[in-house]
């Protein structure tokens, strides 16, 4: 059956108004935050509830049709890249918290929800949901799930799947079923944990018990300036040895200083070669401690100049930068590469000063805007697609540092998943007998091979592609309701 | 059949393999052979020879847990990880180390203590059948899953794993994740083997994040006469801004003290002031000390973490919403009340994780009683209407994690699953051949 026939049955389902499958509007949904990655999907439904996600993917399941889960589709590996033969399932109007149950420190939402949201409902009882992805305002649970997002203060609180307790989700061929009984100690296989950062090809979620966390006590905000980057990992590196667990270290080099300054005016120290924005969190006495101890590990590794603010309209100053900083760059550069690579924290300076030494040598710009306290590296790859050859450059560069990451012992991606673009790096990091071992999982749960197909396992279509370049600034950047990491 | 012969197929495997004998016995079952692998190599060869011989397997560290759950379906063949001892890298500043699975906790934690770091989950020491206590080592901890009292801080065996080699059973060598902290490239199979009860492979290696030492610790003790006030005590201590690492409870009997406890961690200056609001958020009759209570992180009941009066109880783990300790503690009395039994209950409040246990000196019929009559209270008594029925259909479960062979027989150990046929299908997959740890785990597999 091709997917056009399915209308009548999907309209059954989910109502005239939560199918879309006019060519032009099926357009707008074919890309998600890497804009490089497009297809328009064949058809567009919008259920409300998970027992309509149900009957859609039975429907799918005996149509023998594609079927991929999207959120906000703000994901930046194209892991919800749509089929052009398949149905796309936004979740988008499944936007309820379901329940907030405080003493047990959790909640129940829909995969619809907004990150951010789950954090303002919960606010009130002195709660909130930890991980914090760049682009909570607009990024929906259901994705967090999905990539098992991180953020900023994932250092020292942890990824999606440490705030995951249970998971209702309807399974590749069309079951609801719920994985966990949202207390982290259900018998049996720890299917929460798979599933979380599975990247939508083990079913699709459709209710989740999210880890509420209390709102510490008092919460301080370092900007400390360094002349060079090396000497703000070596700080990074100092911290993290010396026993002191921030909620977030964060580093910019000064061509993402220079992005951010021109585009918030966020009065940076003049002249820095890299700033850190150190978090520390916590009760008041160990606050204070850590950050006089953080103070002076940064003025040993050279730091010029060092603010703390621990009012929060001074704090978000501090952040504003660091926030602003990828969106800034696609104002000082037609066209960038965002990278997302890890290394082990003290490998930090070595890795960061051979990017350098990279960028030089090819003449491409690279600005670095990342999660240093983790070694999560975003560096972004700055070029002029107008000129000939440059992109080419640039993809060089690019996959460089990668290689660059795994020479190190890191990882090809720390949180935005592989997805379609990265599935061909898979093999550097991973036997054939790993590989084939992970799709054991997928064989259990998704037999057809219909759930999201053609994401993070390498297939011989796209072995040798490269990755595609990201242009200007993304829609829902430039529209305000997102900031990128 | 293979022409060659069972024993010459594993003695060319690896270089130690002998009969097995009563000491080996896995849930009261004895295997005929045990081998000891030096290296992965030797694992690897010893899981390809079993798999030709169509052999059941169960993989064992210290030996701690092997008495524990399920008797395998059958056992042919106890492959001991004690000789995987090495730490392989300890990346200090990192804050990262990689460690083979027959590496014990107290082995690991002392190499951790020189750079002032630790693996922080709780791993106390078990007998081995009846046996000398003896630490747990990586590859049982793992396999297990288990966690004790600072799980409310730190979490579980599953949170600090970042890296993971396991042989699954026809040999093959593989990983998942790697040494970074931070990292989502590929399925992330540490999940699926933590606590998976060596039911999908052999683990051989992994790697962890680790922690600081904390600068200074302190305990807040309360004990209340009325259960829900002690529960309302948890849970203020939970939501409070102190920061508490973990709250536990003991209560001995059923119309005895609740004890709670609760450990804070942080800087040597500001702990005693944090300790003393916490005594304010706990109540009456509280006190703070320097060290832990002498039931902390044990056997509910027990004093201290030595084994003596452990033998013969049958142990139940009871996980809840933390919301519903005051209804867990009354389905602990009612379903006590019923079978003519007092059990002790104890453990992680806060965290929604308790114990409670049963005295060997049980008639087994009895025991049998309580659990069913737990089972049924957790099942229909804790808030029926919560989240307009959109939960998960269960939010709490009891699961036997020691008892005596006569209760064992008695009892489903495990209790009911969610989406056990995934779990199942999964188990296809990793083990087609049905030769590790039949029958140890859950829903039968």
């Amino acid at each position: 059956m091709t997917v056009q026939a399915m209308v009548p049955r999907m309209t059954e389902i989910c109502g005239t108004g939560g199918v879309v499958s006019d060519p032009a509007e099926l357009r707008t949904y074919e890309c998600d935050g890497l804009t490089s990655h497009r297809a328009a999907p064949g058809l567009v439904v919008l259920p409300e509830t998970a027992e309509q996600v149900a009957e859609i993917v039975t429907e799918c399941v005996r149509a023998g049709v594609p079927f991929v889960a999207r959120g906000s589709g703000t994901g930046l590996s194209g892991g919800a890249l749509p089929r052009t033969d398949g149905v796309l399932i936004v979740t988008s109007r499944m936007r309820r918290i379901v329940a907030i149950d405080p003493v047990s420190q959790r909640a129940i939402v829909e995969p619809g929800v907004t990150n951010l949201s789950v954090s303002t409902a919960a606010r009130p009882y002195g709660y909130f949901y930890a991980p914090d992805p760049s682009s909570q305002v607009i990024c929906s649970v259901g994705g967090n799930v999905a990539e098992n997002s991180g953020g900023a203060h994932c250092l020292k609180h942890g990824f999606t799947v440490h705030h995951v307790t249970g998971l209702q989700i309807v399974t590749p061929e069309g079951e609801l079923a719920w994985l966990g009984d949202g207390t982290g100690a259900a018998p049996g296989y720890d299917l929460v944990g798979m599933f979380t950062g599975s990247e939508g090809t083990l079913g699709i979620v459709t209710k989740i018990v999210v880890k509420l966390t209390r709102i510490p006590q008092v919460i301080t905000t370092l900007l400390a300036a360094f002349e060079t980057t090396g000497a703000g990992g070596a700080a990074v590196s100092a911290i993290i040895s010396a026993g002191i667990l921030p909620a977030a270290i964060e580093m910019m080099d000064a061509l993402a200083i220079e992005a951010a300054e021109a585009a918030v005016a966020c009065n940076y120290p003049a002249g820095a070669g890299a700033v850190l924005v150190v978090e520390l969190d916590g009760p008041a006495a160990d606050v204070r401690r850590d950050s006089a101890a953080v103070r002076a590990l940064c003025q040993e590794a050279g730091c010029t100049e060092i603010r703390e603010a621990d009012d929060p309209a001074e704090r978000a100053a501090i952040w504003a930068g660091r926030k602003s900083a990828f969106a800034a760059v696609g104002r000082i550069s037609p066209a960038y590469l965002v990278q997302d690579g890890v290394v082990p924290r003290t490998a930090l300076g070595e890795v960061l000063d051979k990017i350098a030494a990279l960028a030089a040598g090819s003449g491409i710009r690279v600005a670095n805007v990342f999660h240093a306290g983790d070694g999560n590296l975003h560096p972004l790859v700055l070029y002029n697609d107008a000129t000939p050859g440059e992109e080419a450059r640039a993809e060089e560069v690019s996959g460089a540092i990668l290689d660059l990451c795994i020479e190190h012992g890191g990882s090809i991606t720390g949180e935005h998943g592989v997805g379609t673009d990265k599935s061909k790096y898979m093999t550097r990091m991973f036997t054939r007998e790993d590989l084939d071992t992970m799709q054991l999982l997928r064989c259990a749960f998704d037999p057809a091979g219909l759930c999201n197909p053609g994401k993070i396992f390498p297939t011989p279509r796209l072995c040798g592609e490269v990755p595609g370049p990201r242009r200007g600034v993304h829609p829902a950047v430039a529209a305000g309701l997102a900031e990128q990491f | 059949m293979s022409p060659v012969s069972v024993p010459g197929s594993l003695a060319r495997a690896c270089r130690a393999v002998r009969p097995g004998g009563p000491r080996d016995a896995v849930a009261g079952l004895t295997p005929p052979w045990v081998a000891s692998p030096a290296d992965v190599g030797e694992a690897s060869a010893l899981l390809a020879a079993a798999t030709e011989h169509e052999l059941a397997v169960v993989p064992r560290g210290s030996g701690t847990s092997v008495s524990w759950g399920v008797p395998p379906h059958r056992l042919d063949l106890v492959i001991d990880t004690l000789r995987l001892d090495r730490v392989i890298e300890h990346a200090a500043g990192d804050l990262v180390v990689r460690a083979q699975a027959g590496v014990t906790m107290s082995q690991l934690a002392g190499v951790l203590a020189a750079a002032r770091q630790q693996l922080a989950l709780d791993t106390p020491a078990g007998s081995v059948n009846g046996g000398q206590a003896s630490s747990p080592t990586v590859g049982g901890v793992l396999a297990t899953g288990s966690a004790g009292p600072r799980r409310l801080r730190y979490g579980t065996p599953r949170d600090l794993l970042i890296g993971i080699t396991v042989i699954r059973p026809d040999g093959t060598v593989t990983k998942s994740g790697g040494k970074v902290v931070k990292n989502v490239a590929g399925y992330d199979l540490g999940k699926l083997y933590t606590g998976s009860h060596g039911t999908l492979g052999l683990i051989t290696e992994a790697i962890f994040r680790l922690h600081p030492l904390p600068a200074a610790t302190a305990f807040v003790t309360a004990g209340y006469a009325d259960p829900a006030a002690a529960a309302q005590g948890v849970a203020a201590a939970a939501g409070s801004d102190l920061a508490p690492v973990a709250i536990e409870i003991d209560r001995p009997a059923r119309d005895g003290l609740v004890r709670v406890a609760v450990l804070l961690e942080g800087d040597p200056g500001g702990i005693s002031e944090r300790a003393a609001l916490m005594r304010g958020v706990l109540g009456a009759g509280t006190a703070t000390l320097d060290t832990a209570p002498p039931w902390w992180g044990a056997d509910p009941g027990t004093s201290g973490p030595g084994i003596a009066g452990r033998e013969g109880r049958t142990v139940i783990q009871i996980g809840f919403w933390a919301a519903a300790l005051p209804g867990v503690l009354h389905a602990v009395d009612a379903a006590g009340r019923a079978a003519g039994l007092d059990p002790a209950v104890g453990g992680s409040a806060a965290a929604g994780v308790l114990h409670a246990a049963v005295p060997g000196s049980a008639a087994p019929e009895d025991v049998a009683g309580f659990l069913a009559g737990l089972r049924d209270r957790l099942a229909q008594d804790l808030e029926p209407g919560f989240a307009g029925g959109e939960g998960p259909p269960a939010r709490a479960s009891a699961v036997v994690l020691r008892a005596p062979a006569a209760v064992r027989d008695l009892v489903d150990m495990w209790g009911p699953v969610p989406a056990l046929s995934l779990m199942r299908a999964l188990k296809d997959q990793f083990d087609p051949g049905r030769l590790m740890a039949p029958g140890r785990f859950a829903g039968g597999i």
